[in-house]
């Protein structure tokens, strides 16, 4: 027997799949296209820069540029690239078939893509965002003769809605899908730092998110919350943003942490060195990250005792962050080592980010922040552990995971020579920015004047910037040479620890055969391998198999539109709220498109059976979904309809619904499904009124 | 039925919905925290900034509050015997404890659509102070709160009367009834922090 699905071929099987796997690549795949738009943005960056006076671009298109390159990278690139590996391999890690909620997985992959796509767009509407990716007031608030950002806080909002919900599915999935036997402390490392990183998000996310609103309201409504000369305080928005902005940074930078504490000791040999403390470490590190936020604002005039007191809390932070670095070395030291590229670009990732580390580090002490303050030496420092971190790191991940994920190795030679290029470029590019800002050039600066000594480093690090971009060509050409031409990896190419390998590559839809029993850290390891006396691992003489056929039919998620076309509805109402007041008629289409793919979608059987009547036919389930459809069609077309009477219509059905005691409180069966259809139209209707809060109300709601 | 939650839990490696849905749930609503602290926050540093427009001691309706306050309360007693009753799978009086718990929870929203009329008859606008625009944008989040609330309770009524619950599904309702305390503890905040503590 196979595992039952449903797939859909083509394209359309991409838009309606549930498969944490593919939604995987889908988040990946993304990233690679956004990594390549920010790379083009950067590059046009580094050739106005290459010169003084240039003149590449206007100085308007300078400042679209350098905003748009930061909130792609952050949002579009890195964001999604984490939850790509995630997505993939976090059920993998803890020996789940799936996450907890695999429609709402599809829901957050499609608002992100529509909100990249929102973000992006914007170039061609009148111009992107430029107020700078941190959107400080009174710029960004004060601006509103063109829409650019709008554009910025919408987009930002519902790429954070995105990035909410699949914290709370991710968290939930490690609370309740765990393997049987898997303790916490048993999760891989990887596992345990995605679920730091989802709480993250969960708490962050939040304030942005009414800081966001705070910026469209001051924007568009004329309210005074970041307006001084209305009583206003542009220092709020400081606040609100780096109180989440500061987690950001670690929400960036863990899931590399964890990517480099799984790759480390494969390629080692040798278990994890003091892994409880890495694990703690990062609990630690996301505890500490939400009480450090001030130091971005030692300008602003806090006073002594604020800046005092987060230039301490800055330090200690330092502390499990370094905890981390001993313990890499440690998993290292006296292991046998084996330089593949995952492993190179791991150890790149420890040295630059340690250099990123050092050099954030001097900016908790307030004298020296001061003078390095929205300087090119600020520019180095978050380069080196965004870049050497975060990139770094996701790269090494992409390498090791890669066969796992597409059944073939990536070439090892132009691996290495991926890396060294990539390596020495990104040095090129960013080391002399230190020396640059130290000697006062100021950062987002359209051009600088000849004779102020800045000529050689920029010229330097334009060459490097093009380096990097060689290097992400080779990548590319890498993966796509070796979609034919690769060697084919088998289950287990890198003799690997931890339970997604003990799958065959590409992992299988149903992800595994058995649901396997967990007794121990590094699970696959120990099933391979045993200790002789003086601790040595030994083969065991059986081995594990992981081209395992199931035995039993396993169901899994069914396809379905509805997230794709919920979050489809949620860009219209975002594109609307961009051009009041007329663009609310394009809000209303979107909220009566967004409650026909929430509505549908909570009517429709996650796995299309039901658990107690057998398997329905085909036909049966067609049909069903075809009569959700039609009527959040109707609720779709009332989308426009007046508030007030939806409203009553609403409460009108329900009032009917308490008379009908005739109802049996059986399942529903198909005989009921018109009646039921009915109810959906009313519900639909009721819910006309919820204004666009959608996002709240499927969160609660169904999987 | 033999599925009980012992039987659907790692059933065909998909866990218990029951649970999971629960977990989700709280998992949301310490998000939600977070957003509401920042609206609050917002709120507190502006409760002086009134501007030359009314202050909080001019503007604010006590009694009143205090009466739409209450109503909301007990919309909770009713969501929480709507929750018994769905436990007890007697689907028919739980939609009647829903509709009720709806039924409060619009009247509550009636209550802060008629104070909004007011305060701006009374001059105080979304753009008439700092005091104002954090005022208005905190409370009308929370009233959008309730709203999406009264549409998640009627729906799960709707959803009840069609038979689309199942039996052992009485979690849909404990998931709404979360939500629903939530909102309503939130609102406690807000009316002693907001209301009382201004006066």
């Amino acid at each position: 027997m196979s595992a039952t699905t449903h797939e859909a071929r083509g394209l359309w099987a991409w838009v309606t799949t549930t498969d944490h796997k593919k939604i995987g690549i889908l988040y990946g795949g993304s990233a690679i296209v956004f990594f390549i738009v920010g790379g083009v943005e950067a590059l046009i960056i580094r050739l106005q820069l290459a010169v003084p006076e240039g003149a590449v671009v206007s100085a308007d298109a300078y400042n679209q540029l350098f905003t748009m390159h930061a909130t792609t990278m952050v949002f579009l690139v890195l964001m999604p690239a984490a939850a790509a590996f995630t997505n993939y391999f976090l059920p993998l890690l803890i020996g789940a078939r799936d996450v907890a909620f695999p429609r709402l997985n599809a829901l957050s992959y499609w608002i992100f893509f529509f909100g990249g796509l929102f973000l992006t767009m914007s170039f061609f509407l009148g111009g992107a965002p430029d107020g700078g990716w941190t959107g400080y007031a009174p710029l960004a608030q004060q601006v509103t003769e063109t829409v650019r950002m709008d554009y910025w806080s919408l987009g930002l909002q519902i790429l954070g809605v995105a990035s909410v919900m699949a914290s709370i599915n991710f968290i939930t999935t490690v609370f309740v899908m765990r393997a049987p036997g898997m303790t916490l402390m048993q999760m891989p490392v990887f596992a345990w730092m995605a679920f730091v990183v989802a709480f993250l998000l969960l708490f962050s996310l939040p304030i942005v998110a009414v800081g966001l609103f705070q910026v469209y309201l001051d924007r568009n409504l004329g309210t005074l919350f970041f307006d001084a000369f209305g009583g206003g305080d542009p220092i709020l928005w400081q606040h609100l943003f780096w109180l989440f902005g500061h987690p950001e940074v670690y929400v960036l930078i863990l899931p590399a942490m964890g990517i480099v504490s799984e790759v480390l000791p494969t390629f080692s040999r040798k278990p994890l060195f003091g892994r409880a403390f890495v694990i703690f470490s990062g609990i630690a590190i996301g505890f500490m990250g939400f009480g450090v936020w001030a130091h971005h604002m030692f300008t602003a005039g806090l006073g002594p005792v604020a800046e005092a007191t987060f230039a301490i809390t800055t330090m200690f932070i330092a502390v499990p962050t370094g905890v981390k670095i001993f313990n890499w070395l440690g998993t290292i030291w006296g292991g046998s080592i084996r330089f593949a590229t995952p492993m190179l670009f791991s150890l790149g990732f420890i040295a630059m980010f340690v250099i990123g580390g050092l050099s954030g580090v001097t900016h908790s002490i307030v004298p020296a922040d001061t003078q390095q303050h929205d300087t090119y030496y600020v520019v180095a420092h978050f380069h080196y552990v965004l870049f050497g971190g975060a990139v770094l790191g996701l790269f090494a991940g992409l390498y090791y995971w890669w066969p796992k994920i597409t059944g073939r190795l990536l070439d090892e030679r132009i691996g290495k020579w991926n890396f060294w290029m990539m390596f020495v470029g990104f040095n090129m590019t960013f080391g002399p920015m230190h020396f640059l800002g130290l000697n006062g050039m100021p950062r987002r600066t359209y051009t600088y004047p000849r004779g102020l000594g800045f000529e050689f480093w920029n010229l330097i690090a334009t060459v490097g910037a093009f380096l990097i971009a060689l290097s992400v060509a080779i990548f590319l050409w890498n993966a796509i040479r070796t979609r034919t031409k690769g060697e084919i990896a088998g289950a287990d190419p890198w003799d690997g620890r931890t339970l997604e390998w003990a799958t065959s590559s590409p992992t299988p839809v149903y992800n595994f055969a058995e649901i396997p029993h967990i007794e121990t850290e590094d699970a696959w390891w120990h099933a391979k391998y045993t200790e002789d006396d003086e601790g040595h691992a030994v083969a065991r003489p059986i081995q594990p198999d992981p081209d395992l056929a199931p035995t039993t039919d396993i169901h899994l998620p069914s396809p379905s539109y509805y997230p794709a076309l919920a979050a489809f509805g949620m860009f219209l109402i975002i594109l609307g709220l961009v051009y009041l007041p007329l663009g609310l008629v394009l809000s209303g289409a979107g909220v009566g498109v967004t409650l026909w793919g929430l509505f549908g979608w909570s009517l429709e059987p996650l796995t299309k059976e039901s658990p107690d009547a057998g398997h329905p036919s085909p036909e049966e389930t067609t049909e069903e979904s075809d009569g959700s459809e039609e009527s959040g069609d109707e609720g779709a077309e009332d989308g426009e309809g007046d508030e007030g009477d939806a409203q009553t219509d609403g409460e009108a059905g329900n009032e009917a619904g308490d008379d009908g005691d005739e109802q049996t409180d059986e399942d529903a069966e198909d005989a009921e499904d018109d009646k039921g259809d009915e109810g959906d139209k009313q519900t639909d209707e009721g819910a006309e009124s919820a204004g666009d809060e959608d996002e709240d109300e499927d969160d609660g709601g169904e999987s | 039925m033999s599925t009980d939650a012992a039987v659907a839990e790692h059933h065909d490696g998909h866990p218990d919905p029951v649970r999971t849905r629960k977990v989700a749930m709280w998992v949301f609503l310490g998000s939600e925290c977070l957003f509401f602290g920042t609206l609050i926050s917002t709120f507190l540093l502006f409760r002086t900034r009134t501007g030359d427009g009314p202050t909080a001691v001019e503007i604010f309706d006590i009694p009143f509050t205090s009466a739409s306050s209450f109503i909301l309360l007990m919309s909770s007693l009713t969501m929480v015997l709507a929750h018994h009753s769905a436990e007890r799978s007697d689907w028919r009086r739980s939609r009647i404890w829903l509709v009720a718990t709806a039924l409060l929870g619009t009247v509550f929203l009636a209550g802060q659509v008629f104070e909004f009329t007011e305060f701006v008859h009374n001059g105080l606008t979304i753009t008439t102070s700092p005091f104002g625009t954090a005022f208005f944008v905190l409370t009308s989040f929370h009233g959008l709160h309730v709203a999406i609330g009264v549409i998640m309770l009627l729906g799960t009524a709707g959803i009840s009367y069609a038979g689309r619950i199942r039996p052992n599904e009485g979690m849909n309702v404990e998931a709404v009834g979360l939500y629903w305390h939530f909102v309503d503890i939130v609102w406690i905040v807000i009316f002693t922090v907001v209301y009382l503590m201004q006066v």
